[in-house]
């Protein structure tokens, strides 16, 4: 189990990552997406992991549980990043409609004004 | 803490006081603005008379307020004789240069911000001479550097003030940081930041390790501080600063910081080889250097600058001799420096204000013009040169008769020689100043034709050159008990050394080399002509240059480094960030110290491993296919699917539902942004790129997953516990995890459901700024119609969604209330309910839906905060710390026995901030395609079954 939870948290990161470093702001949001999948696991896994442990307490005397407070943290980590990709995908929308352009790179200083005179 | 005590806080602190009133007495008028700078000052001055005999009867004052214990950093003041003899001085020198200034502004300088900076700079210079504690003294440290850089760039049209200025808080700015850091390794060797303890550990401190380095970082401060060479630049480029801001700070007061701070330490550092070598070689460097360079200055003001950095050196050297007289002979030197060198700052001034110009070679035969200043000017300057009867010839004498006793490096000669030479220059320079400036034949050429200043601005300068003369005839009776009590606490305590301050020593051999400098300057002084014309015709290193290029130099690489790594592209400081991650993790996991695994791995049954091949193949197709979109937004559909899966296996009901909930969430409002953006992302990176980025993501992805497996075979101690154990008794609930969010740990809940209600705002007002700008005229011209469906409100979907609401909104409920007990509470319950109302959205359109609503969302999440911050505040009423939940369980008849908890109206704030957050998100994003274009429906439906019978019925 560990390998399966380590190496889908390795694959999300990777994926995550990769999509991150594109140029535009869509695939940026989608990798920024899947990171926080990543960490969301990630915190969870701190927790260690134990089956059919819900931290319910049981009300029928002596029972195991598992670890409740990373699921706490990563509760509202999940909200949290919810939040956070609607405000960047709130503004990847607005460069988008003022710039007519979802490039998230700017031109380089001083490399800017010929070249984009020509390409419009 | 006595009297004496309180009087030291309110010394310390009248000036900074005092500073807020000249800015707005200068309204009432110069002569009210400049009283108003001057009863700071004299009521602090007053004080400290009235401390004085205590002080000079050998008491040590001392006052203590504890500011932040834990740092070892308190505001703590103490007054000895040394304290005693700057504080004088700063408060003395303060009122004269006030009255002078008065008179030496002109009426276009903003007088009242000189003022203010004036007393600034007195408070921070006092709180230097008074701090016990060296932290404190630090921070007053650095407050002089910024006054003076304020004072020196005070006439801010003047590009030399500027520059000056600027290169001035550079020079000392940078010694006081290392500085600090002497001061702070000082500190931890004597195991306290308080003076009158790291002064009674001389001996640890010199046998530590640590006292090197310590001494030179200190020495580095105290050496920019005062000037001392390689550092002396800074002080004649000061000079661009009004005459009263260079006599007060550029000669009397903070340039002798330095030098004050190496005589506090002087009981500490000093008595070494390190120290003898490093400080009293750069003061006798220092000295003859700047001696040297003085004598041919043309500028009045700048000859004082070379001879003020000549006699700092000479302080420091006697200082750095490490015995005790020597450093009694620093404390008297410096009495007598402050008296001639501020007086001749003053004539220089006075000469510069009346015949428009300070430069010596069109001055000469000032005497019959100028015969008050004549006769001040006169009086310090032979009192600089070392001349009998005058206090300058007092402790040049003994300053060279320990000269003479030096042995350097095995060298008898060496310090004897250069220290007759240093004042063989300046006799020279003296003279000069008298000669070129006073005497010669009245010239016709002068740009201002001079005459003696009014009153006051000679009262200042006059008053120093009286002090001079008495003290050079009568200095046992006049500064004697001072000099013995601030001597004492330079060498720090024990008894003095036999000294006697006369005129007559006797046939010593300060006396040859003395009359050999007298001689000597005036030859110089006679065969100044050549000399100037060689000197100006030798090549010699210009330090501004120098200076200006290092600072051109550390430019041109913070640039150079700013635009390689910001340069615009957002990817690429992504990448720097995770290869730096990747490569701090690297360097963490080679540092070993790994403990042995503790645990066993877990079993992993077939459903998993199909759960985890649907992940990864997904998350590789969604990497692989992100060009187009939507496919790769359905796909993201999957690996959220599956690790909710994964949160139902692992024992995490209330994470499961609460990743199903944001996922649906997620994925419309992706949805919704998508319809205005491309509908695919162009082939525009490069394989090379491309690939680079491929090995970055999978360095990242082995370094995460590595570290995931190696901490998920380890066990560690928790707090949770204590969260399992209290949770129904402490919390009243069984679902601990809802109890640790809406009890122990509800102040980050509640922080968080205000970040989302403020994304929720952001992303409101940014709708708000779009639509009224370029970005709305871009929708309506573009067309959308391709894009949308013809069927735009389906009958199914209506009557579906309608069916649905009611049944969503009763789970919701539920939701909410077995959270506190069984998995769910105000989070999956907002964002159910978010996502039944969502569904009418998608249904019926926009518009109408909207019309229907009765609720503003932004009050929603008002009263989301409001209430959970009101419940958390309710604890107080009861006496108990913020966000204490109270439960209790009560009974009515038709149904069982349930629980009421406060915990419940927290998790009620929650509830309503999330479900205002999610709505106000996504409507904003709808009303954007309301510009787009979109129609609104009267009906629910585009066909509606109903009305068509009725209109069929009508028919018939």
């Amino acid at each position: 189990m560990e390998v399966i939870v380590a190496s889908a948290v390795g694959v999300l990161t990777s994926g995550g990552v990769y999509l991150m470093l594109r140029l535009r702001t869509f695939p940026v949001i989608l990798g920024l997406t899947l990171l926080s999948y990543a960490v969301n696991v990630f915190l969870f896994s701190s927790g260690r992991f134990a089956i059919d442990q819900s931290p319910i307490l049981s009300p029928y005397g002596e029972a195991s549980y598992t670890d409740p407070l990373p699921q706490a943290l990563v509760l509202t980590a999940i909200v949290i990043s919810f939040g956070m990709t609607a405000v960047l995908v709130m503004v990847g929308l607005g460069a988008y409609l003022e710039a007519d352009d979802d490039r998230i790179d700017l031109d380089r200083p001083g490399a800017d004004a010929p070249g984009k005179d020509t390409a419009q | 803490m006595g009297d004496g005590g309180n009087f030291l806080f309110v010394i310390a602190l009248l000036p900074f006081a005092g500073a807020l009133f000249p800015g707005i007495m200068i309204r009432a008028g110069r002569n009210v603005c400049a009283s108003f700078t001057a009863a700071p000052t004299a009521l602090a001055l007053v004080m400290l008379l009235v401390l004085a005999p205590a002080v000079l009867r050998g008491d040590v004052i001392q006052a203590e307020v504890d500011w932040l214990p834990q740092l070892g950093l308190s505001a703590s003041f103490f007054l000895d004789g040394l304290g005693l003899l700057f504080a004088g001085m700063i408060l003395g020198v303060g009122l004269l240069i006030t009255l002078y200034a008065r008179f030496y502004l002109s009426g276009e300088d903003p007088m009242g911000q000189f003022y203010t900076y004036l007393l600034l700079f007195q408070g921070a210079m006092l709180g230097i001479v008074l701090s016990d504690n060296i932290l404190l003294l630090l921070i007053f440290w650095e407050l002089t550097s910024l006054s003076s850089f304020l004072l020196i760039g005070y006439w801010k049209h003047l590009p030399e003030g500027r520059q000056g200025a600027r290169m001035a808080l550079a020079v000392t700015g940078a010694g006081g940081l290392a500085m600090i850091g002497g001061m702070l390794i000082l500190g931890n060797i004597a195991g306290s930041y308080n003076l009158t303890d790291i002064l009674t550990q001389g001996d640890a401190i010199r046998a530590s390790e640590w006292y090197l380095p310590a001494l030179i970082l200190i020495l580095l401060g105290a050496f920019t501080k005062s000037a001392q060479f390689p550092f002396h630049f800074w002080l004649p480029h000061a000079m661009a600063a009004p005459t009263p801001v260079s006599a007060y700070l550029h000669s009397a007061t903070m340039v002798k910081a330095g030098v004050f701070l190496m005589a506090r330490m002087w009981p500490v550092l000093s008595g070494t080889e390190a120290w003898f070598y490093i400080v009293s070689t750069t003061g006798l460097v220092t000295m003859v250097l700047g001696a040297l360079i003085a004598l041919f200055k043309d500028d009045l003001k700048a000859l004082l600058a070379y001879s003020t950095v000549s006699h700092l050196g000479l302080l420091t050297m006697l200082l750095g001799f490490g015995t005790k007289l020597a450093a009694i002979v620093a404390v008297f030197h410096i009495i007598n420096h402050l008296t001639f060198k501020a007086a001749l700052f003053m004539t220089a001034g006075i000469v510069d204000h009346e015949a428009h110009t300070r430069d010596i070679k069109r001055l000469g035969g000032l005497r019959h013009l100028m015969p008050v200043t004549f006769l001040i000017g006169t009086t310090a300057a032979l009192s600089m040169a070392g001349i009998p009867l005058f206090n300058g010839f007092l402790s040049k004498e003994m300053m060279l008769e320990e000269a003479a006793h030096t042995v350097w490096a095995g060298s008898h000669l060496a310090v004897p020689v250069l220290a007759t030479l240093g004042a063989l220059l300046s006799v020279a320079y003296s003279f000069r100043f008298i000669s070129h400036v006073f005497l010669g034949p009245v010239r016709d050429d002068y740009p201002h034709t001079p005459h003696d200043p009014p009153f006051g601005l000679w009262a200042s300068p006059a008053l120093l050159a009286f002090l001079v003369v008495v003290i050079g005839i009568l200095p046992a009776a006049v500064v004697g008990p001072l000099v013995a009590v601030a001597g004492g606490a330079v060498i720090g305590g024990g008894d003095l050394p036999y000294y006697s301050l006369r005129i007559w020593h006797g046939i010593t051999p300060a006396l040859f080399m003395s009359i050999a400098a007298v001689a000597g300057g005036l030859v110089l002084l006679w065969l100044h002509g050549p000399l100037d014309r060689a000197w100006i015709a030798t090549p010699r290193p210009e330090a501004k240059t120098i200076f200006d290029r290092l600072v051109a130099s550390a430019a041109a690489t913070s640039r150079w480094i700013t635009e390689t790594s910001h340069n615009g592209a957002i990817s690429r400081y992504l990448a720097i960030l995770v290869v730096t991650s990747v490569a701090l993790g690297a360097i963490a996991w080679t540092g070993g110290g790994l403990p042995q695994p503790t645990r066993e791995l877990l079993p992993v049954p077939a459903v998993i491993a199909v759960g985890w091949v649907l992940l990864v193949a997904a998350t590789i197709a969604v990497v692989s296919m992100h060009r187009y979109r939507f496919s790769a937004l359905v796909l993201i559909g999957i690996i959220g699917l599956m690790i909710s899966a994964g949160f139902v296996y692992l024992s995490a009901p209330d994470l499961a539902l609460t990743q199903i909930s944001v996922e649906t969430v997620t994925i419309m409002l992706l949805l919704l942004a998508l319809h205005f953006l491309p509908k695919s992302t162009p082939k525009e990176s490069p394989m090379a790129l491309r690939l680079r980025d491929g090995v970055i993501a999978l360095a990242a992805g082995a370094g995460v997953a590595a570290l995931a497996y190696a901490f998920l075979l380890r066990d560690v101690s928790t707090i949770s516990d204590y969260h399992l154990a209290n949770s129904y008794e402490g919390g009243g609930g069984t679902n601990v995890v809802n109890v640790i969010l809406v009890d122990f740990r509800g102040y980050d809940t509640y922080g968080e459901i205000i970040v989302l209600g403020i994304a929720g705002l952001i992303i409101f007002a940014l709708m708000e700024a779009l639509l009224s700008g370029p970005a709305a005229r871009r929708l309506r011209n573009t067309d959308y119609s391709q894009d949308r469906s013809r069927d735009r409100h389906p009958l199914m979907m209506v009557v579906v969604t309608r069916v649905l609401m009611p049944i969503a909104i009763v789970v919701g409920i539920y939701i909410f209330l077995r959270g506190h007990n069984q998995p769910g509470g105000g989070f999956v319950a907002g964002l159910v309910i978010s996502i039944a109302l969502l569904m009418q959205y998608m249904a019926s359109g926009f518009a109408w839906t909207q019309a229907r609503k009765r609720i503003e969302y932004h009050t929603m999440i008002g009263w989301g905060v409001v209430i959970a911050g009101l419940t958390g505040a309710g604890a107080w009423l009861a006496g108990k710390p913020f966000l204490t939940s109270a439960f209790t369980y009560v009974h009515l008849p038709p149904i069982e026995e349930f629980e009421l908890a406060t915990a419940m109206l927290f998790d009620l704030g929650v509830f309503l901030t999330v479900l205002g957050s999610v709505m106000l998100m996504l409507y904003s994003l709808s009303r954007i395609a309301r510009y787009a274009g979109e129609t609104v429906n009267v009906d629910p439906m585009d066909y509606d079954p109903a009305t068509r019978t009725d209109a069929a019925k009508e028919g018939d």
